[in-house]
């Protein structure tokens, strides 16, 4: 459906050295054949209709390895078994030692082979170019019936000037496995730099597992994530996507729901300030029956920044009893704010209950005015709505050092800004 | 019937033919078919047009030949090979008709099939008919009444011929010949349709309609329409269509313009029938129309549509809300069976400040139909305190058909407020039980909840009309709606 409209030819990755890692050798012969064509989406493709690439594509990229000297601001939760990686190389000084028991990890660059790649290659540049180009990764292996408590912390740093990370993360959760999973992408430094991340998941029967993915890169920072769930009979998994800060964010969510009984819970929340443009782009894929899925994406703009929300629930044919919830709520906080929002449904199936809702608004004058008139300053009231608006989706991250970490965050920009 | 279950349901609707499929055997004035400036110099000749009608036509074959046709939307057909088409067909008129007495007994005959007696019509009902056979109108009655009141409503190529003026003012300009593929086709060779003309102030006293009819064989259809409302004027336009039962597709690319200026109001309503194709897809008019309105200063455009018909449909009535206070409103029940496809919805571009739009669909996909909604909502930065409610239901008759919603939502206003929603769902078996368990049979009750999933919509239709859109209704999905 997606038709790639050509442009001209692009060369922002001309200057990059091809991987040593032991790709996939079909993914490797795809992806060469994609770099090759070069083909740069432009926002006639109905697929990037809202998000341009002008200014990412501008840089000449560069793969380095850089050095990081503290990385206390970065650690959302200082319980976690953490990995670091800065510009998508394995950092093993910062990294915790004490691995817990029932998860095993193993950096990609060490594998003998990776398996292939969950997420399409053809047609998707950035996957394309993250294959050939591959940094590094991890492979994490969540050990069939084991429940893990302690979460598993991935910290991306990108640093240095130019810098691009083409860095991959699989996941991989055994037979009735359990496991808790932070992404903590940042940047610390230097001018035009891009993150463009793959993660696979792959869901065993009866497996589950709980991630939160929180982006607080600079306004330096384009970021480009490709994410891919593929889940099996009676899986249970979890994504909330919380972008804090960044250039430009485009997170592509896909999942491919495979199996019976499943459930798929993503959420999002975003505030954006300044220039910032979050694409949140969203496919969930029910290709069988008796599935759940629930999503609810939830953000804040101020100054000019513009949110793009484009979610896509699919029902095959025969996928009967599917029940399917999408919503998507924005609040425009500047008159140069601007709200993209596309929620569809493409169904084939008739015993299906599915529906989504889409809300675009400002925060309701009278509650401003009812809390002034209990005495609470203008400032104030409207920090307690946005927070409570945006509160509706932060509440499904459970873990509270995580949740503190983001409070602090969204604490600290309410005062810069109003 | 006991045991009527929706899977006897849905074989009535398979098997069920089309009830409007006969020809009239009329002797058709032709052209050759293909299409090129000569053509277009041909077609603009036969209609004795004025030179900078064919100018407009010839700019926009220019245009149209360097468009590729669109593909975005979610229907799949052969695409209509351009050069096989016969850009005009009239009936061989061998005297202008002074009187309905005049007009030849197999046009009246067909009307009677429709339904739509002129005789009848004129009497009972007081509704103007413009009746369109094939490209050129061959009879127009209530005339003189609306001439009374300073209404102009004609033919449109009457209206070139003697409110030149009138078409030169207003042509082209909600819908320009650039706009899209088949609305710049349409432009190089529309035939004919309809002209209307409400002078400041004055409420049009009666429903003005005209129907649609395709019948020469192979010949697309290219309708053109204009209503103006002039300041604080009011009328409602009804627009109602059946083909005949034909195996070949037939293309239709109309486009209809609505001009709404200061505090005036336009209620258009669409009853759509055209032939959909046999059960097993064969057939059927490919329908890609496009309709726009312009709401000046407190104006207001209500669209109203019933689409019953067509083997693919491509259509989105759009009004864009350029005066302040203007308000826009789509309502639509479409239905599609056996191997339809339709791609329908709307566009609201709020401009003005507290302009206001309501969108409700109502998609009902039965057989291997496919039937999509696809909107969007525009309020741009000018667009202080705009209001938009959408609300999509979609609802499935079979396991083989597909209900697709595709909104976009665009907001470049922060004081806007704008909600959608959207549900796609089966008929509820508890519904069916309660209405069993009342003595009602199930075909009974399965009508009486398709009716009401509807009803919304069909309230908003003219009493004149509402008829009609029951009738055709029936006629799509018989053996469920009563």
């Amino acid at each position: 459906m997606t038709t790639t409209t050509e442009k001209k030819k692009s060369d922002f990755y001309q200057n990059l050295t091809t991987t040593e890692i032991n790709v996939d050798s079909k993914d490797r012969a795809l992806a060469e054949k994609v770099c090759e064509q070069a083909i740069i989406p432009t926002t006639k493709n109905e697929y990037w209709k809202y998000t341009r690439l002008t200014k990412l594509t501008k840089p000449k990229y560069i793969q380095q390895k850089e050095e990081i000297g503290d990385i206390t601001s970065f650690v959302i939760d200082q319980d976690a078994f953490t990995l670091v990686f800065v510009n998508g190389f394995f950092n093993e000084d910062l990294s915790s030692k004490n691995k817990p028991s029932g998860v095993e990890f193993k950096i990609l660059s060490e594998k003998e082979a990776l398996p292939p790649l969950q997420a399409t290659i053809e047609g998707a540049l950035f996957t394309a170019i993250n294959t050939k180009y591959l940094c590094d990764g991890v492979e994490l292996v969540f050990k069939e019936k084991n429940q893990v408590k302690t979460p598993v912390q991935i910290l991306h740093i990108i640093k240095g000037e130019n810098t691009i990370s083409n860095f991959r993360v699989l996941v991989k959760n055994e037979r009735f496995s359990e496991g808790q999973l932070i992404l903590g992408e940042f940047s610390e430094g230097g001018k035009t730099k891009l993150s463009n991340i793959v993660v696979d998941f792959k869901m065993e029967e009866q497996s589950k597992l709980h991630v939160d993915k929180i982006q607080f890169e600079d306004e330096e920072t384009f970021h480009i994530s490709t994410e891919n769930i593929r889940q099996k009979k009676n899986s249970q998994f979890t994504i909330n996507t919380i972008t804090l800060n960044g250039a430009l964010v485009r997170n592509n969510l896909n999942f491919e729901v495979k199996g019976e009984n499943c459930e798929s819970n993503l959420n999002g929340a975003y505030l954006l300030k300044g220039k910032q443009h979050v694409d949140n782009h969203t496919v969930v894929d029910h290709q069988v029956a008796h599935c759940n899925s629930n999503e609810l994406y939830k953000g804040v703009i101020y100054d000019k920044g513009t949110a793009v929300f484009n979610g896509k629930v699919f029902v095959r044919q025969d996928a009967q009893k599917i029940n399917a919830f999408q919503s998507n709520g924005n609040v425009l906080m500047s008159d140069y704010a601007t709200v993209n929002s596309k929620p569809e449904l493409e169904i084939y199936a008739d015993d299906v209950k599915c529906s989504h809702g889409s809300t675009t608004g400002q925060l309701d004058e009278e509650a401003v005015f009812y809390l002034r008139t209990r005495g609470i300053s203008e400032d104030s009231a409207r920090e307690l709505l946005i927070a409570a608006f945006i509160d509706e989706v932060l509440d499904m991250v459970q873990n509270e050092n995580i949740r503190t970490f983001i409070d602090k965050i969204i604490s600290a920009r309410f005062h810069q800004n109003i | 019937m006991a045991n009527y279950t929706e899977d006897d349901l849905a074989k009535d609707l398979e098997q069920q033919e089309y009830k409007f499929g006969f020809t009239t055997d009329i002797e058709s004035d032709k052209i050759p078919k293909g299409l090129n400036e000569d053509i277009i110099r041909l077609i603009s000749k036969k209609k004795e047009e004025p030179e900078w009608l064919l100018e407009y036509r010839l700019k926009a074959y220019r245009v149209w030949k360097n468009m590729v046709e669109p593909e975005w939307a979610h229907v799949e057909y052969e695409k209509p090979k351009f050069d096989e088409i016969i850009y005009y067909a009239a009936p061989k008129q061998k005297k202008k008709y002074e009187s309905w007495d005049d007009v030849e007994p197999e046009l009246k005959e067909t009307m009677k099939k429709l339904g739509i007696s002129m005789e009848e019509q004129k009497r009972l009902t007081g509704v103007a008919v413009d009746f369109v056979m094939d490209s050129v109108s061959v009879a127009t009655s209530f005339k003189e009444k609306l001439k009374e009141l300073g209404i102009i409503f004609c033919s449109f190529s009457e209206a070139v011929q003697e409110y030149p003026e009138l078409v030169k003012e207003h042509l082209g300009t909600v819908v320009p010949m650039t706009d899209n593929f088949y609305a710049a086709l349409n432009s190089a060779v529309f035939t004919d349709g309809s002209f209307c003309y409400i002078p400041k102030g004055v409420k049009c006293p009666m429903e003005l309609s005209t129907y649609f009819r395709i019948n020469e064989s192979g010949t697309g259809q290219f309708e053109r329409t204009l209503v103006v409302a002039d300041e604080g004027s009011y009328v409602s336009y009804l627009e109602g269509c059946t083909a005949p039962q034909r195996d070949e597709n037939q293309l239709h690319a109309a486009v209809v313009e609505l001009i709404a200026k200061d505090n005036a109001e336009i209620k258009y309503s669409t009853v759509q029938n055209w032939y959909p194709g046999d059960k097993d897809g064969k057939g059927g008019v490919y329908n890609f129309v496009t309709k726009r309105g312009i709401c000046e200063r407190n104006a207001k455009i209500s669209w109203t549509q019933v689409e019953t018909g067509s083997a693919v449909t491509w259509k989105y009535p759009s009004c864009i809300l350029k005066g302040d206070n203007s308000v826009g409103e789509f309502y639509s029940v479409a239905v599609t069976n056996n191997y339809q496809q339709a791609d329908t919805g709307t566009k609201m571009i709020h401009l003005g400040k507290n302009t206001k739009s309501t969108i409700i669909s109502k998609g009902i996909s039965a057989g291997k139909s496919q039937n999509s909604y696809r909107g969007l909502v525009q309020v741009h930065a000018s667009a202080d305190h705009a209001r938009n409610f959408s609300q999509c239901d979609s609802l499935l008759m079979t396991d083989k058909c597909g209900a697709h919603t595709f909104p976009y939502i665009e907001c470049k206003n922060k004081t806007a407020k704008i909600e959608h929603e959207a549900t796609t769902s089966k008929i509820g078996e508890d519904q069916i039980f309660y209405c069993l368990q009342r003595g009602i049979s199930e075909e009974k009750a399965i009508s009486m909840i398709v009716n009401g999933y509807c009803k919304e919509v069909l309230n908003q239709l003219p009493m004149e009309f509402a008829v009609e859109a029951q009738k055709l209704l029936t006629i799509s999905l018989e053996g469920s709606v009563g």
